[in-house]
């Protein structure tokens, strides 16, 4: 079976399960795809996605098609047809964090889109030079790409980029909340970007960009030894130069010197001497295991991971909640911590205010993130959900019930911990559990102070209403029933309670009594 | 009481105003002063309600207390009280009356002031007399009325319209309501030589049908439960004005013997009134003794009459012998009966044989 042919059978995998998630899954495959293009070369990402219905086919099930631009790296005209057309391994021997969810970039997409509509799907880009245009279909049996037309244009404008269009069967309809939520969610983590969505009743949405910085990127880094695996160990043997044991650990690894590919081969037992090509299947399993154990590596490095940022996720956040200056957000980014040899780390923020009441109902909101890409669905079975409703006593922090209150969940890692295949939410890995407790903690912290000032605020203004509301009415009815002409003036007293005059509560102690006559 | 009567209504009334108006003054003064307005009152709170022994009534203690608009729990009852003032002293004015009901309900519309119940607004009221040392009566303000005079009396209104026009009691067979009518007017004279009080209704109208009044020479008055304050104000004059003896008839239980004390002796909520009581008055029955003499029928004492009887043994107003040993057999027998108990005996038995018996042994 080839892999496009395994994907094939599999869609429910890729989260291609029924045709709402259908279309949300090409979004989002393809959404990523032009994120990763653009700022792989720093580009301020300027993306387009726009979904037409075509025709009817079934009942609940439509004919859409999907066109998405981006501004990205673009791609060498001899790699369009295996990019797109060809379901492959990419022979990664190094770590960074990546959006992609299963490394198919939009593959799947077009798999999805072609098993289901039997149309072809067209791939325009261009790095700069010419424009190359594909229309092309994909061998699965085979797990090739059959390219059906390829032409190719003058680029006088030095335009780069990638568009891609298909068609796919879908149900737009039962998933368009969702998807604007999507989109509105990958606008908060990626600021830098403006994006622009018409759906197929030809409205427009836009996502516009609040800030011009981007994240620095990743770097890749050397597998750490504690997150190896079996196979890819084995991959490594079998491209590796090295003629040693010793050497390939130190070449091949991250935090590995002289000295502890030393002692990590003498605590496996295999000779630092012992030539890699040569190791027995037994023995990678055994240096696979021991590595697990071993205590002496350096702590996993951290320089792979690409968290948003305090800055700007709060841009982020702001801007797509509407946030004004007088709602609260607090944006926390915790150091990297690691778990299982993985490095990570956990941003959350925490925000609340009548700008979060208006459009959100009453209660906490989750907006939960995996490496950059908003997770959607299963939210009360993931690790997030567990810190934020079991975890953290939110009355702690002055939040009860019915307080508006949206808190965000980064988490991003070289391996995400999530529970099942369909990647939607993160097991309670314990180091990931603390972290996230640890990062709403601190950003709650802030809020509780909030909280407090906002309501002797709130209770201020309220003594005050009182004052205002009841003092002219002593005013009336003092001078009615004294037979005076004018009210007196209560504007001192007004004036004192908003300032809270020391000398007026020096006065009151001053004793009289009115007398009534003995009769 | 001097010659005429309605004179001394007036005097009242400007002096009653007076005091509204000068709570208005202070109130006005303190505002044009900078200063949050305040007026200092007798505390009416538990701990400051006392009994005399000498006065036998309660009486407010000295602790006072400051209504002060500058404290945020304050400034809506003492807007609500200027309010009432302003009320009252419209009402003294035009020499117009009204009911707590009313005031409650003329608190309505002016917005702020409202006030959220009945309660309330009687409240407020008794915070008035309390500041102006004088009965809600003065101002004005009565209750509704449901207790009933009949007798041997003539009476001089003073309300407008009907100064110096008189009445006597007898007049209306029903008897005659108790009303600010009644309350302010003046007593002329009277033939009676005591006063029967009757807790209710049915036993009152009884009473007049078998021409009590004459029999016994006596002046009737229906108190309708727990009696009103301008009933209790009533009595005390007939008892002050001529001497006449008050004997006052309840039902045999707890509740009844109640009745009858406040007579005597007030109420905690009147703690800050003098005049209301009767210290002179005598309560004749139903006794428990009576009971037991008659051969009443009866019911049992409920968990609630029982727990009202205990309460009443520690009472001080209760400390007189006879109440000690009344308790004591209401305690014992632990039976109750009421005023129409007597009607096993035929109707007119209580008039015939109870009554005649009672006022000559007491």
């Amino acid at each position: 079976m080839s892999p496009s042919d395994f994907f094939y059978r599999n869609r429910e995998i890729a989260g291609f399960s029924n045709p709402s998630r259908a279309i949300y899954a090409a979004v989002r495959e393809l959404l990523e795809n032009s994120l990763d293009a653009c700022e792989a070369q720093k580009a301020l990402p300027e993306i387009y996605l726009r979904i037409t219905e075509v025709s009817a086919s079934e009942p609940g099930a439509n004919v859409y098609i999907m066109r998405i631009s981006d501004n990205g790296t673009g791609l060498p005209p001899e790699e369009i047809p295996n990019c797109f057309g060809k379901v492959f391994y990419g022979s990664k021997y190094t770590l960074k964090q990546a959006r992609g969810t299963f490394g198919l970039g939009g593959t799947i997409t077009i798999l999805y889109g072609q098993i289901t509509t039997h149309k072809p799907v067209t791939i325009t880009s261009s790095t700069g030079g010419e424009i190359h245009e594909y229309e092309m279909m994909i061998d699965i049996q085979n797990n090739r790409p059959l390219i059906l037309r390829h032409r190719v244009m003058e680029n006088k404008k030095k335009w780069r980029g990638t568009v891609v269009e298909l068609q796919m069967e879908g149900d737009y309809s039962r998933i368009k909340s969702r998807l604007l939520d999507y989109l509105k969610e990958t606008a908060i983590v990626n600021p830098y970007a403006d994006l622009t969505f018409v759906d197929p009743a030809g409205r427009l949405y836009r996502y516009e960009r609040g800030t011009e910085k981007m994240p620095p990127l990743p770097k890749a880094v050397k597998p750490h030894p504690h997150g190896i695996d079996v196979e890819n160990f084995r991959r490594l043997v079998s491209v590796t130069k090295e003629k040693s044991m010793k050497a390939f650990m130190m070449e091949h690894f991250q935090g590995i010197g002289q000295k502890t590919a030393d002692n990590f081969l003498k605590a496996a037992g295999i000779s630092r001497r012992a030539k890699p090509k040569s190791l027995k299947p037994e023995d990678i399993v055994t240096l696979v295991r021991t590595a697990r154990q071993f205590s002496d590596f350096k702590r996993p490095d951290p320089s792979c991971l690409s968290p948003i940022g305090e800055e700007l996720l709060e841009t982020g956040i702001r801007k797509e909640l509407n946030l004004t200056e007088e709602d609260f957000l607090k944006v926390v980014t915790r150091k990297p911590s690691t778990y299982l040899g993985f490095p990570f780390i956990v941003e959350a923020a925490v925000a609340t205010g009548s700008s979060i009441s208006k459009q959100y109902k009453s209660g906490t909101t989750i907006i939960r993130y995996a490496n950059r890409i908003p997770l959607l669905f299963d939210e009360s079975s993931g690790v997030i959900w567990k810190v934020i409703n079991k975890n953290i006593n939110w009355s702690t922090y002055k939040v009860y019930s019915d307080t508006p209150l949206v808190v965000v969940v980064h988490v991003c890692s070289t391996k995400i911990p999530y529970k099942t295949v369909g990647k939607e939410y993160m097991a309670d890995q314990p180091e990931v559990e603390r972290e996230i407790t640890n990062a709403i903690r601190t950003a709650a912290r802030s809020l509780r102070i909030f909280i407090s000032r906002s309501q002797r605020a709130a209770k201020e203004r309220r003594r005050l209403d009182i004052f205002e509301k009841f003092l002219p009415k002593i005013a009336e009815f003092s001078t009615k029933l004294s037979d005076k002409e004018d009210y007196p003036d209560i504007e001192p007293l007004l004036r004192a309670v908003s300032t809270a005059i020391p000398d007026v509560e020096e006065k009151i102690k001053e004793v009289t009594t009115i007398v009534g006559d003995a009769a | 009481m001097s010659e005429t009567p309605h004179k001394d209504a007036d005097k009242r009334r400007e002096i009653t105003e007076a005091s509204l108006k000068q709570l208005g003054n202070l109130i006005y003064e303190q505002i044009q002063n900078r200063e949050f307005p305040w007026i200092m009152m007798q505390s009416r709170s538990t701990d400051n309600i006392i009994y005399d022994p000498e006065l036998r009534q309660y009486i407010l203690g000295s602790r006072t207390t400051r209504r002060h608009a500058r404290n945020i729990r304050h400034i809506r009852p003492f807007t609500q009280m200027v309010w009432t003032a302003w009320f009252a002293r419209e009402l003294v004015s035009m020499r117009k009356t009204s009911t707590l009901r009313e005031v409650y309900y003329s608190a309505r519309g002016q917005q702020d002031i409202e006030f959220s119940g009945q309660p309330e607004s009687d409240n407020i009221i008794i915070d008035l007399e309390v500041a102006l040392n004088r009965p809600r009566e003065d101002f004005g303000i009565f209750p509704e009325e449901r207790s009933a005079i009949f007798g041997d009396l003539t009476i001089e209104y003073t309300v407008p319209g009907y100064e110096g026009r008189r009445m006597n009691l007898t007049d209306h067979p029903d008897g005659v309501m108790v009303g600010p009518a009644v309350t302010s007017s003046e007593f002329v004279e009277t033939s009676a030589d005591k006063v029967l009080v009757i807790e209710k209704g049915a036993m009152f109208n009884r009473l007049i049908e078998e021409k009590a009044h004459e029999r016994f020479n006596a002046i009737l008055v229906h108190t309708a439960g727990q009696s009103p304050r301008s009933t209790r104000k009533i009595i005390r004059r007939l008892n002050q004005q001529w001497g006449l003896p008050i004997y006052i008839f309840t039902d045999g239980d707890p509740w009844g013997i109640h009745i009858a004390m406040v007579i005597i002796s007030g109420s905690a909520n009147a703690a800050h009134l003098r005049d209301l009581a009767t210290p002179e008055a005598k309560w004749i029955g139903v006794w428990g003794t009576d009971i037991i003499d008659y051969k009443l029928p009866t019911e049992n004492l409920t968990e609630h009459d029982s727990k009202r009887l205990r309460e009443l043994k520690t009472d001080p107003r209760y400390t007189g012998e006879i109440w000690q040993r009344e308790i004591d057999i209401f305690m014992k027998i632990g039976k109750k009966a009421e005023l129409e108990a007597f009607s096993r005996y035929g109707l007119t038995y209580i008039v015939d044989e109870y009554l005649p018996a009672k006022l000559e042994s007491v």
